[in-house]
């Protein structure tokens, strides 16, 4: 009870603030007459969300899932590249500058490329959003494999410890942390790389996800449900953050 | 008595060119217990890692009695702890490395733990126990495999003094019983004094072992030993061997 009183203002700030966000911004609508295809208000973005929901929600669904895929794929490729670089110093320096350069070159230049060469087109959505999101796993794991307190490494030396003892029962122990953190951020990375991905195939259709719909509603200066539709990609966000950051704290509960 | 750890004109010079260690001989008979006494920078604890194997000396002549795994026990100045594991499970660990399996390792843990005095504690995760309460798994983790030789480097350091005369007379108590060798590095007189059978003073640039002294006092000793004219009269000696050694170190 008490925790739930002490952790109000960590809910009831935010939504203060929200609250008189959207107020004005309703209220500014309508004083200054704005028309809806400029700008649409709170209230007509939420009765858009409402009508559109069943378009929409399939939308969603679709982004989720590849998102959802990718950061699978990135947590198994980023924790499996981070093991075989903590094997030797000298793969590392062998392979990290190519996953730097995966990293920093911007995934819209590529994502065309990737849907030329790849046929299906949930597979190159997925690609593009693993490209994106994989590489903080990789890296916050790998610096985590690297950072066992030193005396404990002496001391399943002294109790000759084989390498497959010291990686599962120390290093991996030890990076779990790092690449928790790395989780989450590759979280937010896996939707905004699914979404810029969908951006560029414009895969129309049934099966197409909420980023061909705020193309689409533009297209047909549907702005209320660009809106409702970018809403819904918002929340989709935070609601992935705050998933995996309890996943966080749950997995490390009890530990310093 | 058989020798458990000689060592004959070791040396240690590091690969940045820091003579750590010159010429060291000693002999450390089985069930004793001997302080490594010495400033900082004397290159005590990498005596006591040489000693462990942890790392190889330069030069000289390494004999440790107890090389076989588990034979050997190495409590660090920090506790050490995996903080993922509860305190059953840090002591376990050595049990586990070796591939003993859970069921037979625990028993055995929860009786080293029984050993430090923390029953009761097993499934205790590090974060929740005191510094003291951490040192004493640590200490029972040494234990856990019966270790012929066991390594002490500076464990008492970081404790506060209550707790650590509470630790320095368990420990005293826990070697009297099973007498096992042991190997203390310190920078304590008083610890040394009330804790060992014999002393190395040591002294620094390039380590080496200026003077022994030995300690005849008997064990159990307890606080009377500790206000006792002999123990301050061995006190006394051993600081102003230090002192010696310090001063012919300046020169």
């Amino acid at each position: 009870m008490k925790s739930l009183l002490a952790q109000w203002p960590r809910i009831a700030a935010p939504l203060l603030v929200a609250l008189l966000i959207l107020g004005g911004w309703e209220w500014a609508v309508r004083a200054y007459d704005v028309p809806p295809y400029v700008l649409p208000g709170p209230a007509a973005i939420g009765a858009a969300l409402v009508q559109e929901w069943p378009l929409l929600s399939r939308s969603l669904w679709m982004t989720l899932q590849v998102t959802a895929m990718a950061l699978a794929a990135s947590a198994v490729l980023g924790l499996l590249l981070a093991i075989l670089f903590a094997q030797s110093k000298l793969i590392e320096t062998a392979l990290f500058p190519y996953a730097v350069i995966l990293q920093v070159t911007p995934i819209v230049a590529i994502a065309p490329l990737i849907i030329i060469w790849v046929d299906q087109v949930w597979l190159a959505l997925l690609l593009c959003a693993l490209i994106v999101a994989f590489f903080p796993v990789l890296s916050n794991t790998t610096l985590g494999l690297n950072s066992a307190d030193p005396n404990l490494h002496d001391l399943f030396r002294l109790y000759g410890a084989s390498r497959w003892q010291v990686l599962t029962r120390l290093r991996l122990p030890s990076a779990l942390p790092l690449f928790l953190a790395g989780l989450r951020i590759s979280g937010g990375l896996a939707l905004i790389g699914a979404i810029v991905a969908e951006f560029v195939a414009g895969a129309g259709g049934a099966e197409s996800g909420l980023a061909y719909r705020i193309l689409e509603a533009g297209y047909q200066l549907q702005i209320p449900r660009m809106f409702a539709a970018l809403a819904l990609v918002s929340v989709a966000g935070i609601a992935i953050f705050a998933a995996l950051s309890l996943l966080s704290r749950w997995v490390l509960r009890g530990r310093e | 008595m058989a020798h458990s750890v000689l060592l004959s004109g070791v040396s240690k010079r590091y690969a940045n060119g820091t003579q750590a260690l010159e010429g060291i001989d000693l002999a450390v008979e089985e069930g004793e217990f001997l302080s490594l006494l010495g400033p900082s920078g004397c290159g005590k604890s990498t005596l006591l890692r040489i000693v462990a194997g942890l790392i190889p000396a330069s030069g000289g002549q390494v004999e440790v009695r107890a090389a076989r795994r588990g034979e050997t026990g190495f409590v660090f100045q920090d506790a050490t702890l995996m903080p993922w594991a509860s305190a059953i499970g840090n002591v376990m660990l050595p049990l586990r490395l070796s591939g003993i399996a859970r069921r037979e390792a625990e028993p055995r843990a929860a009786e080293a733990l029984a050993q430090v005095g923390l029953s009761g504690f097993e499934r205790s995760r590090p974060r929740a126990l005191s510094g003291g309460m951490r040192m004493r798994v640590s200490i029972a983790r040494a234990l856990v495999t019966r270790p012929r030789l066991l390594l002490l480097d500076e464990p008492f350091a970081a404790l506060d003094e209550i707790t650590r005369h509470r630790l320095n007379d368990d420990l005293l108590s826990l070697w009297e019983r099973t007498r096992f060798t042991a190997i203390l590095v310190t920078h304590s007189v008083f610890e040394s004094v009330y804790l060992s059978s014999r002393i190395a003073v040591m002294a620094a640039h390039p380590g080496r072992i200026a003077q022994e002294l030995a300690v005849d006092a008997p064990v159990p000793r307890g606080a009377e030993y500790r206000t006792s004219a002999e123990y301050a009269a061995l006190c006394r000696e051993a600081s102003h061997a230090l002192s010696r050694a310090m001063l012919k170190e300046a020169a």
